[in-house]
């Protein structure tokens, strides 16, 4: 299988740049390479990840000053030619706020900071980032955020659920969906979420630091293998 | 020119750190709170620009940066002028 180029933006605050430059260089062996949020040079990657952290502290909306970043642009250019983004937690409130994904993050329904093992339910298996997993298939993998707690207008959820826009949802160990797996309050427990054209993945769970055993699950890989064999 | 903008959660959405602040003002006896909602405060200076331009520059620069105009409204007044 021919080698695919990832980059990883870093933005001033990022804190999972080198955990998904790691999950992708070393556990996936994929060529990956990091993107200065300041330069205008998407180095002819094949896939864009924004990774996890604080980007400029979460200064006054989390995600919201580092879509205002030059390199921003590029991306969205990128997004809107077809090719590949993937955000993960903060990286997911960027794309909210850039305007690639429709919502928006209010903090947790219970104003707690949640770093916890969480299980998701996959919803849709059709896409580039899941179409390794199944349908209904759970995965364990770890969330780490104060602002998950997703919400759009009513008009915007149906559009979404239409569209089968979910991809993951919070759910219990079975698969169940309830409020008590909902942590952090999602509207219709969206853990994952994708654009309508499917070439743009949301999800607040950190796939990176669950690519290995030794970090208590690999359930993350099958987003990056996805991604991997769908370029291929 | 100085201008206090006022951005706040929009009615429709859920504000919990409103109703947490809420229930501590009832717990310390304020019965008579019947709701809080927060919100965020920007005071800017501007300069060499008249307040009809100011007029036109602050709901844009609000709609664009300062609120989310998916979940947050905002208001805004000239608290000086000139």
């Amino acid at each position: 299988m021919a080698k695919l180029k990832f980059g990883v933006v870093i933005f001033p605050g990022s804190n999972c740049d080198y955990d998904t430059y790691y999950a992708l260089q070393d556990v996936c062996k994929q060529e990956t390479t990091f993107l200065w949020h300041k330069e205008h040079d998407l180095k002819n990657v094949d896939c864009v990840v924004l990774p996890g952290g604080f980007s400029y502290g979460d200064y006054l909306r989390s995600g919201s000053i580092a879509a205002f970043s030059p390199l921003m642009q590029e991306v969205k250019e990128f997004a809107l030619k077809g090719g590949l983004v993937l955000g993960i937690c903060n990286g997911f409130q960027v794309l909210l706020e850039l305007g690639l994904l429709p919502g928006a993050m209010l903090r947790n329904k219970n104003l707690k900071f949640l770093c916890q093992f969480v299980h998701i339910r996959v919803e849709n298996d059709k896409t580039p980032f899941s179409h390794r997993a199944k349908r209904g298939q759970i995965l364990k993998i770890p969330i780490a955020h104060f602002d998950g707690n997703y919400f759009a207008p009513p008009e915007i959820i149906q559009e979404i659920k239409n569209n089968s826009q979910i991809v993951f949802r919070y759910s219990d160990a079975e698969g169940q969906i309830n409020e008590e797996a909902n942590v952090n309050g999602s509207s219709e427990s969206i853990a994952g979420l994708i654009n309508k054209a499917g070439n743009v993945m949301g999800m607040m769970p950190h796939p990176e630091r669950a690519s290995e055993v030794l970090l208590g699950s690999e359930d993350g890989r099958v987003i990056f293998e996805s991604i991997i064999t769908k370029l291929n | 020119m100085k201008v206090r903008i006022l951005v706040s959660l929009k009615d429709s959405v859920l504000d919990p750190q409103g109703q947490t602040v809420k229930n501590a003002l009832r717990t310390l006896g304020y019965g008579s709170i019947k709701d809080v909602r927060q919100g965020k405060v920007f005071e800017i200076e501007l300069e060499g620009i008249s307040e009809k331009e100011a007029e036109k520059i602050i709901p844009e620069i609000s709609d664009k940066v300062l609120a989310n105009p998916i979940i947050e409204k905002f208001s805004w007044q000239i608290l000086e002028k000139g």
